[in-house]
């Protein structure tokens, strides 16, 4: 089986632990993937905080490569790239005046065919029907699915799960062993984009969700967006410093939790790259 | 009919909305839900159902207020408030347009400068090289924000971890991507 | 020799502001035929009648054409007009010149032009109207009140009062509805029960009115003062003569574990019941869906305990036919339960309830007997909070409108809550307060001012549970949309009022009309505001849209007026706007030949086939028939008719072709 993939910039860098465990994941199910050739960066916050039609361009060119390239279904493993793309197949299709524009900017043919995933949707998809078979060491923890902003909302666009209390996740967790946890802080927002120039805002909206995750008991949090995580896990220093707390719960990508329960070792999941220790294994 | 003069002649920060991305300011009866939900409310000099009455009022002097605050930078775009909305107004589409507005009209909030800082270098970043190089961009952001010492602790602890690489990645379109961001530069 | 008289209507300045009045008459005046014609201020006025009136006997008129609004309001007032100067009334035709078009044009030449048409249209209709006579039909004086609520028990005993008998149909258990389940009602918090209770014994004890509880409308056909009405009995599993309502059945059912509607799920209620302890009548019956007996074939436990052998397990359900002359429809609301909004987390914490779930909590006859206590410990709660608008005025989420009701029953029920737990804290989460009515405002300033009950204005955005208390989030819009965050003991939910559950089908079955979420539809907004598009169809109450309960009697006792004027004539007269077939001598006797095409497309059955005989009784021709009663006017025999014999009266063919011919041809 082969399809499409776009990884986005995030996991050739800051979230090459996500990346390495997506792909032992596809190898372990013996699954293909065919990279989108040539892609470039969906443009994220900047580019619709900026400028609306950048924002809606660098994304069609992505969708037109994979179209070009005959990739029906691509699997978009961040949720940030996930909800741009997701967005501009939206934006395109309600006015088709605006497609033509943006095919012209992007210089390629822009028809909006190409399916695309999150990694949920692939798991749910590719891995959940094999994954009895696969299971070896059950994923014995409390966890606290953190679905965050962007594979949720705006409901109407992506519809995908529900908007409040989203279950997909929590599914596919108890599939492999894990007891979820019901708290309010689901898809709470961790701050985003703001990492880096408002990273005392982070902190404190990264510090109530782990706080309310650790206060109801979890083992660990569970996320399936490099933004989150980087949040969450690489900001946990700024965020003990400005809670003036010691939280210790790792944060797992939910690709890397699914990898421990086949059987795959730590580091072939990329674990070891967290900041935060994961001493779940 | 007989108002339609009016209409037209109408130039409020409001009508301009409505025009650009279809959103009615006149459909808010100020229940507040999206302030109550929103992350970043509490920071927020206007929080979003302020925003939403001083757009009501159509006059110069609020408008101005609007294109000056600090809150349309804060905007997470989290889509909380659009999702909890009992009259469904779309206030993320509506913060990108008074964000560009703001920009536009150069009347950007000084508080916002970091903000908008690490924003421009990520452009600048995937602008020449077509996708994200990281520590381009916290080197670019660096001298455009002069936070020289901000998370020095963190790059060497990425560094082991993998996490940054010396050399960015080009991808064959880069001069595709140019063309891209002067197409889109009105 | 056709005489028409024109009179144009001013409509105040409704049509004079974009339509030259004055224009029209004089143009029209010119036709040929037209022997009168003129303009005024308010032809609808006493001197505007007085105008047609005097014009029709100096000139003589053959054909009146009232050129104003649309005939919908005063049709019948310009008709009455023309019959009291002499002319038959259906000699008098409207033209619409307002909505048609002052009121979509703006003014200039064209409108006025378009004007002038309109009327030629019409004055080339008249003059090939026929004297009419009205159609007379027998009224039946017994009335159908569908639904025992508190407005069909107030229609049912003021129509029973004037000496007519009524049917009262009521598909639960029991009669009572919505009000039987109050505790207390603003804004006198006079106990629910106490005042409707003795209404309810009222009406089962009353010689003109016949009660069938747990009944369904079946079908309704015929149209006033002689409606055909099945009724379906739903087998209540018992000899209804023989149960003396002893309750042992009750107690003795071994299935215990059913929610209780009337507790609304808050008391678990065995299958053999009476819904409650004041129910009418006060008898019980089977829930055969839960009944073990029928789910198993085992069980017959009440069967065997009944000391009077009244159990009849295989009872059939019955339907009954009758005969109406009138009916009120007082189907009442339902709540709209709030699992819908996933954020306020009902269904999810047993400590959020909604409105009506408090009222049976608040109430002396509830599974707390009055006492405030949260669902999920028994504890009192210490920090309560209401929140209004919970699904209205909400088009992303509930519905659009508002409730109405919410508002006052909020306040009641803050107030009700500091009575008896006056350490508490009472908070009111609301959008704006909706007080208009005879000391509405008043109360709910007594519950802000007297009982300190906490009323912040916005709008809660999430509600979740930690460490066993609720936190509810919003914000102070008066404080610039401060955040408030209150961790409370029990969440009440204002839900919205919504059409009752099965509205649509009983609207169709019916044949009136109803609104897009599923309320019956007045005939005016304004002035006719308990009739139907249905003549003989009329509304009470909460069916029509959320009402309080002085609204609610106040309409069902209008609603019984308008039956009750039905049923003072023993004849009711009809516009004898139907079909007509023609008829001619022997041997023709008709052009129709017979086919019946038209028998299978009348909506309302109204075609009969009539024989022509020889003197010894051999058929020569069968042809179709107008059963005038019946025939609606719709015209749709008249359209498939092949043989062209058959005609609208007031709207024949010929007419039509006259007003389309008059605005196709210059003048």
């Amino acid at each position: 089986m082969k399809f499409g993939i776009y990884p986005g910039c995030s996991l050739t860098g800051s979230a090459r632990d996500y990346n390495e465990s997506v792909f032992a994941l596809a190898e372990a199910f013996g699954l293909e993937f065919t990279q989108v050739p040539d892609w470039n960066c969906c443009g994220a916050t900047a580019a619709h905080n900026l400028n609306k039609e950048l924002s809606l361009a660098l994304p069609a060119r992505i969708l037109a490569l994979a179209e070009k390239n005959g990739l029906e279904e691509i699997i978009v493993p961040c949720a940030a790239c996930y909800s741009r793309l997701v967005v501009t197949r939206h934006e395109l299709k309600k006015d088709p005046e605006l497609k033509n524009r943006i095919s012209e900017v992007i210089e390629m043919d822009y028809r909006g065919t190409s399916k695309i995933l999150n990694v949920i949707e692939w798991i749910d998809k590719y891995i959940t029907p094999k994954l009895d078979e696969k299971l070896v060491k059950p994923f014995n923890y409390k966890v606290a699915c953190y679905y965050g902003c962007l594979l949720v909302r705006p409901n109407k666009v992506l519809g995908y799960d529900r908007a409040e209390d989203p279950q997909t996740m929590d599914i596919v967790m108890r599939k492999i062993g894990a007891e979820t946890i019901d708290y309010p802080s689901k898809t709470e927002c961790c701050g985003a984009g703001l990492s880096i120039s408002r990273t005392d805002i982070v902190s404190k909206l990264s510090g109530k969700i782990i706080e309310d995750a650790e206060h109801r008991g979890a083992d660990a949090i569970i996320v399936a967006c490099p933004m989150c995580h980087s949040n969450l896990d690489m900001r946990r220093p700024d965020i003990n410093k400005y809670w003036k707390t010691d939280f210790k719960i790792p944060v797992l990508f939910v690709t890397q939790a699914i990898g421990l329960a086949i059987g795959l070792s730590p580091e072939k999941v990329g674990l070891k790259r967290h900041f935060v220790e994961v001493k779940i294994s | 009919m007989a108002h339609s003069e009016h209409h037209t002649e109408n130039n409020s920060l409001a009508s301009n909305i409505e025009k650009s991305v279809e959103v009615k300011a006149q459909k808010c009866y100020q229940c507040g839900k999206c302030s109550a939900g929103c992350p970043v409310a509490d920071e927020m000099d206007f929080p979003p159902s302020m925003v939403m009455r001083l757009l009501q009022t159509e006059t110069p002097e609020n408008d101005e207020k609007i294109l000056r605050s600090h809150s349309i930078w804060l905007c997470v775009t989290c889509e909380m408030c659009l999702s909890r909305c009992p009259m469904e107004i779309d206030i993320p589409s509506m913060m990108d347009f008074l964000r560009q507005k703001s920009r536009s009209e150069k009347k950007v909030n000084k508080k916002a400068k970091n903000i908008i800082a690490f924003h421009k270098s990520f452009l600048n970043s995937i602008r020449f090289t077509g996708r994200l190089y990281e520590l381009g961009l916290i080197l670019d952001y660096k001298r455009q924000s002069l936070n020289m010492t901000q998370d020095i602790s963190l790059a060497p602890k990425m560094i082991s971890r993998g996490k940054l690489h010396f050399i960015p990645t080009i991808i064959k379109g880069t001069a595709q991507i140019g063309r891209i961001f002067k197409k889109t530069s009105n | 020799m056709a005489r028409i008289g024109v009179f144009v209507c001013h409509c105040g300045e409704n049509i004079s502001a974009t339509v030259d009045c004055g224009k029209v008459a004089e143009t029209i005046g010119k036709l040929k035929h037209v022997a009168y014609s003129t303009d005024y201020k308010y032809m609808c006025s006493d001197p505007g009648q007085t105008i047609i009136k005097d014009a029709i006997k100096e000139h003589n008129l053959t054909g009146v054409v009232v050129s104003a609004c649309s005939p919908r309001m005063h049709e019948p007032t310009f008709r009455k007009a023309c019959a009291e100067g002499g002319l038959n009334p259906f000699l008098c035709e409207m033209a619409n010149l307002r909505e048609h078009c002052s009121w979509v044009h703006e003014k200039n030449d064209l409108t006025t032009e378009k004007a002038i048409d309109i009327v030629r249209s019409q004055v080339e209709k008249v003059k090939l109207n026929s004297a009419l006579q009205p159609i007379k039909v027998p009224v039946t004086r017994t009335a159908l009140v569908i639904g025992g609520g508190i407005a069909g028990i107030q229609s049912a005993l003021d129509i029973a009062n004037c000496g007519h008998k009524v049917v009262m149909v009521e598909r639960s258990p029991s009669i009572g509805g919505h009000m039987s389940q109050l505790s207390e009602t603003f804004p006198t918090l006079d106990c629910s029960q106490c005042i409707l209770t003795p209404r309810m014994v009222e009406v089962a004890q009353h010689p003109n009115i016949t009660l069938y509880t747990y009944a369904e409308i079946e079908s309704v056909e015929g149209f006033i003062g002689n409606f055909k009405v099945k009724i379906r009995k739903k087998a209540k599993s018992l000899d209804e003569k023989i149960c003396t309502g002893c309750g042992l059945c009750t107690t003795k059912c071994p299935q215990k574990k059913i929610p209780n509607e009337f507790e609304q799920g808050m008391g678990m209620r065995p299958a053999i019941y009476i819904p409650f302890p004041q129910a009418v009548p006060n008898r019980p019956v089977i829930d055969r869906e839960h009944c073990t007996y029928y789910i198993k074939g085992k069980c017959k436990v009440c069967e065997i305990v009944c000391p009077t052998k009244a159990i009849r397990f295989d009872q059939p359900d019955e339907i009954l036919e009758l005969e109406i002359g009138a009916i009120v429809v007082s189907t009442g609301f339902d709540i709209k339960h709030a699992d819908f909004f996933p954020e306020y987390g009902y269904g999810k914490y047993k400590d959020i309830i909604d409105g009506l779930q408090f009222e049976r909590l608040a109430s002396a006859s509830g599974p707390t007997t009055g006492a405030i206590l949260r669902p999920s410990d028994g504890q009192v709660p210490k920090n309560i909070v209401f929140i209004a608008c919970a699904g209205s005025r909400d088009p992303a989420k509930g519905i659009a409108y508002c409730s109405k009701i919410c508002c006052m029953y909020t306040a009641k029920h803050a107030m009700l809550y500091k009575h008896k737990v006056h350490e508490g804290k009472a908070h009111v989460f609301y959008m704006d307060i909706r007080s208009g009515g005879k000391n509405y405002d008043e109360f709910v300033r007594r519950a802000i001012e007297e009982d300190h009950v906490n009323y912040i204005r916005g709008r809660v955005s999430t509600i979740y549970e930690r460490d066993g208390k609720l936190i509810v989030k919003g914000v102070d819009t008066l404080l610039g949309a401060q955040p408030v965050e209150i961790v409370a003991d029990m969440v009440v939910l204002a839900t919205a009022g919504i059409a009752s559950s099965g509205a649509e089908e009983l609207a169709q079955k019916l044949h009136v009309s109803y609104d897009s979420h599923k309320f019956f539809a007045e005939a005016h907004p304004k002035l006719k505001p308990v009739e139907t598009n249905t003549a003989g169809i009329f509304l009470a109450g909460a069916c029509q849209n959320p009402k309080d309960i002085p609204d609610t009697v106040s309409q069902a006792s209008g609603a019984a007026v308008k039956v009750a004027a039905l049923f003072s004539q023993s004849e009711l007269t009809r516009e004898p706007l139907v079909a007509a077939v023609n008829r001619s001598g022997p041997p023709m006797y008709s052009t129709c030949v017979g086919c019946f095409l038209c028998q299978s497309v009348c909506p309302y059955q109204a075609i009969e086939r009539e024989d022509f005989k020889t003197r010894d009784g051999k058929i020569i021709k069968t042809v179709a028939k107008i059963n005038e009663g019946l025939c609606q006017g719709c015209g749709t025999c008249v359209a498939l008719c092949r043989s062209k014999s058959i005609d609208l009266q007031g709207y024949s063919n010929n007419q039509v072709y006259a007003e389309v011919v008059a605005l196709l041809n210059e003048y």
